[in-house]
């Protein structure tokens, strides 16, 4: 770990000017990624610039939707009794995340960034494309159990680890940037990128890009939903896969549905086949199956000296197939 | 609770219990709940420096040039050692302890350097920028079973015989009616207790040339301090070591470690500062030791009646290149059911990885597994319930020695066991049991572990203001030693507890043998029992302020004459996941038959935590291991999983009374360790009993019970 600055300036604009000005410098906030990087070596950047008293600790009502604040811990976000009924699916999905000392560090605007727990990457020991460009990935023919199956690279197959994130894309949620040349709005689905031949880069937001905050859309169907986690132990480990699911049914017929994944790919993973195959199906195991097989036509799962996550797969698809027969139960 | 059925001999041990058998809150609990209490690496000395360690990225090879020029450069550091420029040991016969002696690498994580500097940020900066030029040799980090160089150590941990054969195992096989023969595999584990290995050194000229002062993590403070005046070239009076209390060893404090050594190197390289060396958890998986993964092929012969003819595990293990250490996985099936025909075999490959050692019940704990997940297969072949298959091999006497037992109550934590768990009347079938979405099972295995004494400990019993106040070397590793060894004090000296204080932890105290192998409470409490009877044969009941006496602990006659194990049966409900095939036990329950319990509260606590750290290794514990480096990749606590709170439920240890005459004056034997022997094979047996898919390789992830897509 390097030796760095430290600043905590009055507002946004200031924090974003600090930033945009030196390319060694990185928005602070929670610290609960950051920190641990820093110390194992895998950014040392010359300053910090802290943006938790900055951006807003709020969460309001925007439109019919809820307009979240960039510096709303993960633990409030949960306990919001809004969240709760209009969106389960969040609340379930960050309570299902890390700690209850780490969701109260956490900020909403930190969250989606955290970086991939690739062990490789956070080992400064090992060769990483994505720490370090062009030096080669160790984790392909390496420890892959816990990789993504779709939407790889040969330079990156690495995870997103954000529950939270996964969640948010399902919703159609809108991030609010603050830049060097002004404000602009992403779509969340929009925010995170496939490795390709540049793993490097976690998301198309810019160097100097602030979230302010992230706004979560009208969405009745979303009091019907589910975030479903698995995981090898009950607590405190990142998801294998997961299922972030809203469902909306008529008469034993799914009108529409709402799904994404995590844990399979270096993006929250947006299953719009999924959906596509679902629109009008009949509610059965079956038809959720088809559109979890569907989704994942295009799924590369890797061989790995810990065995591999071929079992992903079936794992994806069994996961999705409960959650969705559970969430039809609800409905009727 | 504690059981009321007598189910030892007619005899009972020397000492009638007082203070033994109460259930007395641990003596260093409100110095630890309120941080008074201090560790290695907070030990109370002036002005201290902070040392940080360049690992090898290599697993094979030279580390031929180290430039530290950049890390010399940085505002506060004070040295830098290198092999070419660090201090010249004494001994390098141990190849682990020869820190930077030389050039060579054997294991990824090897300290090819080390900073020291005014702070830890600094000397963390400091170590980052230590440039090391390696001379890379190809390396070979990959077990298997099939190596043609696998080879026969000449004993395995830590003497016994390496393999062992009784009648004909092989005809056995030929001949018995019913026969079973399984391979069974354990992995890679590391010991993580929430203490890192730590060590703040300190030469101290004006206590003499040459006198050093080590606060050290460890399990032993004398055994620490004659392996380092070895290595240093010390007296063993010029070293000091002190440990009053310790954040978990589990084994891998057992025995010192680079750190240990590297502290007092680079003490000598900052005179008149104090060093301090803690290791990161990430360095702990290579320079702490760990278990070795284990291949374990089983072989059953049995009668239709569940009578075995024969029982064979042959085992192929690692150890590091440089420095040999064999588990004694197969030692355990040498005694613990009956049969005439037996076969135990250890076969080991020496490949360039990090030095492996003791954790937790090294033998016992993986050694049980494969053979108690084996009865359970030839209980489903024979239709037998898995208790009385146990029952029905119980031997009469030692089938290794011939010898009788002290006292095996084996069966009798089989049967309480079974009753307390609500084992009668268990429908046998597997996978058959859908319970709101779970697949649920449950499961059996025994559990044992050896009473071990250790040859050298002694006690200082003296009198001063009204109480008596022992002193022992001794360690307390979160075990409760400084509780228990009080009571049995008490005890022989006649007084009440609250009039005897035990004083341990520092190698000021009379030796005392490593907190291991079970050992402490028999070995220390025979050296205080004996010193009390001294001091009471010297001074009487009525002493003078001064008196003071010192004791060693015997030699136990009756060692030579019986066998001596504490056993257990382990008892798991297992809940597996019908759709995402998730492993979560909602009940496990241990009874166990390990002599007089001296501290029921301590006692359960052992054996609730071995339970738990057998529940971490049969769900999910798994060092893995990547060939191509060398190293264990998910090296730290968010990848290398433990058992989480969410992940024990209803846990639950009790005990059936023993009373053992022959193994102490106390009655008591080991409770340390045999809380995790038989857990993963019962967790096991119940996955099998809920799903109907048999897992013989650990950990039972859900990826080897999911059904297809
Ligand atoms: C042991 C452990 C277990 C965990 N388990 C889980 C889990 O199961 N599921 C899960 O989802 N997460 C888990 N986490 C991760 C945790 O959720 C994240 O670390 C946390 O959400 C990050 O938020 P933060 O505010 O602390 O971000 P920081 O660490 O402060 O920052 C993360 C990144 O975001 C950037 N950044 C921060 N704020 C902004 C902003 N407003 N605008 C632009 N850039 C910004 C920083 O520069 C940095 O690059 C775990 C973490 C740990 C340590
Ligand atoms: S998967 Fe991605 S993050 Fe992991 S080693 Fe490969 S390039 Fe690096």
């Amino acid at each position: 770990m390097r030796p760095f600055a430290y600043q905590a300036p009055d507002d946004t604009g200031a924090a974003v000017r600090s930033v945009a000005e030196r390319p060694d410098a990185v928005f602070l906030g929670g610290g609960t990624n950051l920190v641990d990087h820093l110390r194992l070596g895998v950014v040392s950047p010359g300053l910090l610039v802290d943006v938790t008293a900055l951006t807003s600790t709020e969460i309001t009502e925007v439109g019919g939707g809820l307009r979240v604040g960039a510096g709303v811990p993960n633990s409030e976000l949960a306990a919001d009794a809004r969240v709760r009924s209009r969106y389960p699916v969040l609340a379930q999905a960050l309570l299902s995340g890390a700690s209850g000392q780490l969701r109260n560090m956490a900020t909403t605007g930190g969250n989606p960034l955290q970086r991939t727990r690739c062990m490789y990457f956070q080992d400064v020991s090992t060769p990483c494309n994505k720490r370090e460009p062009g030096s080669g990935c160790s984790a392909i023919g390496g420890s892959t159990r816990n990789h993504a199956v779709l939407g790889t690279s040969e330079h990156c197959i690495a995870t997103h680890p954000s529950d939270m994130a996964v969640a948010m894309a399902a919703l159609d949620a809108q991030v609010l940037v603050l830049g060097p040349d002004g404000e602009r709005t992403i779509p969340f689905t929009e925010l995170h990128r496939l490795p390709g031949d540049t793993p490097e880069r976690d998301t198309v937001l810019e160097h100097g890009e602030l979230i302010t905050a992230i706004d979560l859309p009208e969405l009745p169907m979303a009091r019907r939903s589910r975030y479903r986690k698995v995981r090898d132990r009950a607590s405190y480990a990142f998801a294998l896969v997961s299922v972030a699911a809203a469902l909306d049914v008529d008469g034993g017929v799914v009108r529409e549905a709402r799904i994404a994944f995590g844990g399979v790919a270096h993006a929250p993973w947006r299953a719009r086949r999924a959906e596509e195959a679902l629109r009008g199906a009949t509610v059965s195991d079956e038809s959720f199956a088809a559109a979890a097989a569907a989704e994942l036509t295009d799924a590369r799962p890797q061989p790995g000296v810990d065995g591999g996550n071929e079992f992903k797969i079936a794992l994806l698809t069994r996961t999705l197939v409960a959650t969705l027969r559970d969430l039809a139960r609800e409905e009727a | 609770m504690t059981d009321t059925d007598m189910t030892g001999t007619d005899m009972t041990p020397a000492l009638a219990p007082h203070a033994i058998g109460r259930d007395l809150a641990r003596r260093d609990g409100a110095a630890k709940v309120r941080g008074t209490a201090f560790y290695a690496d907070e030990s109370p000395v002036e002005n201290p420096v902070y040392c940080r360690i360049v690992a090898s990225t290599i697993a094979r090879g030279r580390a031929v040039s180290v430039d530290t020029g950049e890390a010399e450069g940085l505002d506060g550091v004070l040295a830098v050692l290198t092999p070419a420029t660090a201090e010249r040991l004494a001994s390098t016969s141990d190849a682990e302890l020869a820190v930077l002696q030389d050039d060579r690498v054997g294991f990824r994580g090897q300290i090819v350097g080390a900073v020291v500097a005014e702070s830890f940020e600094v000397a963390r900066d400091a170590a980052a920028r230590v440039r090391v030029e390696y001379e890379v040799a190809a390396h070979d980090a990959a077990l298997s079973a099939d190596r043609d160089d696998l080879y026969t150590p000449d004993q395995v941990n830590p003497t016994y015989e390496t393999d062992t054969a009784q009648g004909d195992m092989a005809a056995a096989m030929a001949s018995a009616p019913v026969t079973l023969e399984r391979t069974y595999t354990t992995p890679m584990l590391h010991n993580n207790p929430m203490e890192p290995h730590a060590t703040t050194a300190l030469w101290e000229p004006d206590r003499g040339a040459g006198a050093l002062t080590l606060y050290d993590s460890t399990q032993g403070v004398h055994p620490v301090r004659s392996t380092v005046a070895a290595v240093l070239g010390l007296d063993e009076d010029q070293v000091r070591v002190v440990c009053p209390y310790v954040g978990g060893g589990f084994g891998s404090k057992g025995m010192p470690h680079a750190n240990t050594v590297l502290a007092a190197m680079a003490a000598r390289a900052v005179p008149g500062r104090p060093v301090r060396v803690a290791l990161t958890r990430q360095q702990m998986f290579s320079l702490a030791g760990y278990r070795t993964p284990t291949i374990q092929q089983v072989q059953l012969a049995a009668q239709r009646d569940g009578a075995l003819d024969g029982i064979a595990i042959d085992v192929v293990e690692q150890t590091s290149r440089i420095k040999e250490f064999a588990e004694q996985t197969g030692v355990p099936t040498r005694n613990m059911y009956a049969a005439p025909n037996r076969r135990t075999t250890h076969r080991l490959a020496a490949l360039d990885v990090p030095v492996p050692s003791w954790m937790r019940a090294p033998g016992e704990c993986p050694g049980m597994f494969g053979p108690e997940v084996a009865l359970d297969e030839l209980a489903a072949e024979l239709g037998m319930d898995p208790v009385e298959l146990r029952i029905r091999n119980e031997p009469d006497v030692d089938p290794e020695t011939g010898k009788p037992f002290s006292t095996r109550n084996l069966v009798a934590c089989l049967r309480r066991g079974a009753e307390q768990f609500g084992w009668p009347g268990r429908d046998p079938r597997p996978g058959v049991r859908l319970e709101g979405g779970w697949w649920i099972g449950t499961g059996v295995a025994s559990a044992t572990y050896p009473v071990y004494r250790m040859p050298v400990s002694t006690a200082v019993i003296g009198y001063s203001g009204g109480r008596y106040v022992a002193r022992i070397g001794a360690a307390d590793i979160g075990t409760g030693a400084w509780t228990v060894l009080p009571q049995i004090a008490a005890d022989a000296l006649g007084v009440p507890v609250q009039e005897v204080e035990v004083l341990i932890g520092d190698t000021e105290y009379p030796p005392a043998s490593v907190a291991g192998g079970s050992s402490g409470t028999t070995t220390w409490g025979s050296a205080l029992v004996a010193a009390a009877e001294q001091f009471r044969g010297k001074f009487g009941a009525d002493p003078h302020e001064g008196d003071e006496i010192e004791a060693s602990v015997p030699e136990n006659a009756a060692s030579e004459r019986f066998a001596m194990h504490a056993y257990g049966a382990h008892f798991a409900e297992v809940a597996v996941h019908a759709d995402t095939g998730e492993v979560r036990v909602p009940r496990l329950h241990g009874t166990f038959a390990a002599g007089r319990i001296v501290n029921p509260r301590l006692a359960r606590s052992q054996l609730l935590g071995g339970m738990t750290m057998g529940l971490g290794m049969a769900l999910m514990e798994d060092s893995v291991l990547d060939p191509r480096t060398g190293h264990v990749v998910n090296h730290d606590l968010a990848e290398y999983h433990v058992a989480t709170n969410a992940d024990v439920a209803d846990l639950r240890a009790d005990w059936v009374h023993e009373d053992d005459p022959h193994v102490n004056p106390m009655g008591s034997k080991g409770i340390g360790e045999i809380g995790i022997v038989g857990t993963a094979a019962a967790v096991a047996n119940a996955a099998w009993h809920a799903t109907g898919v048999r897992v013989r390789d650990l950990p039972l992830t859900l990826d080897k019970v999911l059904p297809p897509a």
